[in-house]
């Protein structure tokens, strides 16, 4: 039995790498899609937010939300309290695999740490290229540290939607429509970059500085996303790992196909930044249902998420007028929202669509209300937007007084040895 | 002497440095130069929406000749540069006083070559 423990341990701890790099994804992704003067900003912002995440997830986040003690408070607000390192080592391993328990609780902790800091990073895309940013960090801090770990708690550590059987296997909701709806009301109290909505009710192009950037991004999220839905498995099981390898897989293959066609018919011509949003759009999709759905059902649901992501890019670009750089409250708040109703739809058991719809509505209702208040307060009290001329100039000399690319590549100022 | 600047498009650029390698004119300055005007660059689009490219990229050329070389040189660019349609570019050319060598502070013609 001690040879099995080994195993699942270090399973856990091997998607929790891949959750890691899925931070480096975000990052290229979103550098990718800002303009070039933002680029320092937001890698700035990607850097500074796994590092609060971990903290943070540490020092209270991991124990809010997964609370020792069933009762009304716990149930509600967990408790607040850093994470108990007594609880870290497993004394006989032998015993331990016995009982049921696959891993020690220092890669429960480290394996968590790592998701709770990917819901924050969902909202520095939405927001890029015009947030201050400590302001923003201030923002992402309390996010991690109170408002995931709370909607976590709900559904993965004992919580009511728990008590409820609704199914989020990885966080289509608990993590993915929590930051999409956290990236809106954000994106809602910060208004659109400079420009971008005309006089004459026209939208202006920003595109995007980097394509090679962003779909290098993407690619590592799928990469990553191998650990995110298969290290939810929270164990090595052979059978449930490698089915979840495979619809995650099947599903961010017909996201592209989906957001291809979808993309075509709406704009006629094959939108590269669509493509990328699709595959992520499948990703989030499945990954409510990842361990309950056949190959043909991640297929589906994939390709229904790749259909919607252009819809929604464009709805909330050109006829809401909510400026999302990235496409966050897209791919993470609409997908999400899919995918978890998708669970009630095609997932193989006993799941209930309305539990399904009215659990990631709460989510979604409780992430978008939570975050409007905290940013709205923050926004009160010092501001969140940097100045106009700070924005034309870019954040990077703006906030940091730096380029990401240096001017000398420009040519006239390169200094070769003649 | 003279100097000829001319504008070409970025597609001309090995025919006309070939042309003038023909009638032996052995140095230009060579930029990168962005035009705007009534005729806009392509369209691109970008997640749905349709956008101009804001400029028009071509070369300069400035060569500085003699000026018995410059109705060759005219020629040769006019001809390795024509594609007969809008935005071929044009030539300008300019009188100059002096022409000084930094090297050796060889004046004028013998600065030229």
């Amino acid at each position: 039995m001690e040879a099995v423990f080994t195993v699942n341990n270090l399973w856990i701890l091997v998607a929790t790498v891949l959750v890691f790099v899925m931070h480096l994804g975000f990052a290229m992704l979103e550098a990718g899609f800002v303009q070039r003067k933002n680029v320092v900003n937001i890698l700035f912002k990607n850097a500074m937010i796994i590092s609060i995440g971990l903290l943070t997830y540490y020092l209270v986040g991991f124990q809010l939300m997964y609370p020792p003690d069933e009762g009304l408070i716990a149930n509600i607000m967990g408790y607040f309290a850093p994470f108990d390192w007594s609880g870290g080592a497993i004394s006989n391993y032998g015993e331990a695999a016995a009982d049921g328990t696959a891993y020690t609780g220092y890669s429960d902790f480290i394996f968590q740490g790592m998701f709770a800091a990917t819901c924050a990073t969902i909202v520095s895309g939405a927001v890029a290229e015009r947030i201050k940013l400590v302001p923003f960090l201030v923002f992402a801090s309390i996010f991690v540290a109170i408002i995931y770990p709370i909607i976590g708690m709900w559904g993965w550590g004992g919580g009511w939607l728990a008590d409820l059987d609704f199914k989020d296997f990885a966080g289509s909701s608990l993590v993915h429509a929590a930051g999409g709806f956290a990236a809106l009301a954000a994106v809602l109290l910060l208004g659109p970059r400079r420009g971008k909505y005309r006089k004459d009710g026209g939208t202006t192009a920003m595109p995007g500085h980097s394509m090679p950037l962003a779909a290098m991004g993407v690619f590592l999220l799928w990469f990553g996303w191998f650990g995110f839905n298969g290290g939810s498995v929270l164990s090595a099981d052979p059978n449930a790992v490698s089915l979840v390898f495979v619809t995650t897989s099947l599903a961010a293959a017909a996201g592209a196909i989906g957001a291809f066609i979808m993309s075509y018919a709406l704009f006629k011509t094959y939108d590269l930044s669509m493509v990328l949003n699709g595959i992520l759009g499948g990703l989030v999709g499945i990954t409510a249902s990842a361990d309950v759905v056949t190959g043909n059902s991640a297929i589906a649901i994939g390709f229904i998420a790749g259909l919607i992501i252009p819809l929604s890019i464009v709805a909330f670009d050109k006829y809401l007028k909510i400026d999302d750089p990235v496409g966050a409250t897209s791919v993470h708040g609409v997908c999400g929202i899919w995918g978890t109703i998708a669970v009630g739809i095609f997932g193989i058991g006993d799941f209930s669509l309305g539990t399904q719809i009215m659990g990631t509505l709460a989510i979604g209702g409780f992430a978008f209300i939570a975050s409007f208040t905290i940013m709205g307060i923050i926004k009160a009290v010092v501001g969140i937007r940097v100045s106009e001329t700070e924005e034309i100039k870019g954040l990077d000399v703006g906030e940091h007084d730096m380029h990401a690319y240096s001017l000398k590549e420009d040519g006239v100022f390169q200094l070769t040895a003649e | 002497m003279k100097k000829i600047e001319a504008i070409i498009r970025l597609s001309r650029f090995e025919l006309i440095r070939e042309a003038l390698a023909e009638i032996d004119v052995r140095f230009f300055t060579l930029s990168e130069v962005k035009g705007f005007g009534l005729q806009r660059g392509e369209t691109l689009t970008y997640r749905g929406s349709v956008y101009d490219a804001d400029y028009i990229a071509r070369l300069q050329l400035d060569i500085l000749c003699p000026d018995e070389k410059v109705s060759d040189i005219v020629d040769a660019i006019v001809s390795a540069g024509r594609t007969g349609k809008v935005g071929d570019g044009k030539i300008t050319i300019i009188d100059v006083d002096q022409v000084i060598r930094i090297r050796n502070s060889e004046t004028d013609e013998s600065a030229l070559s």
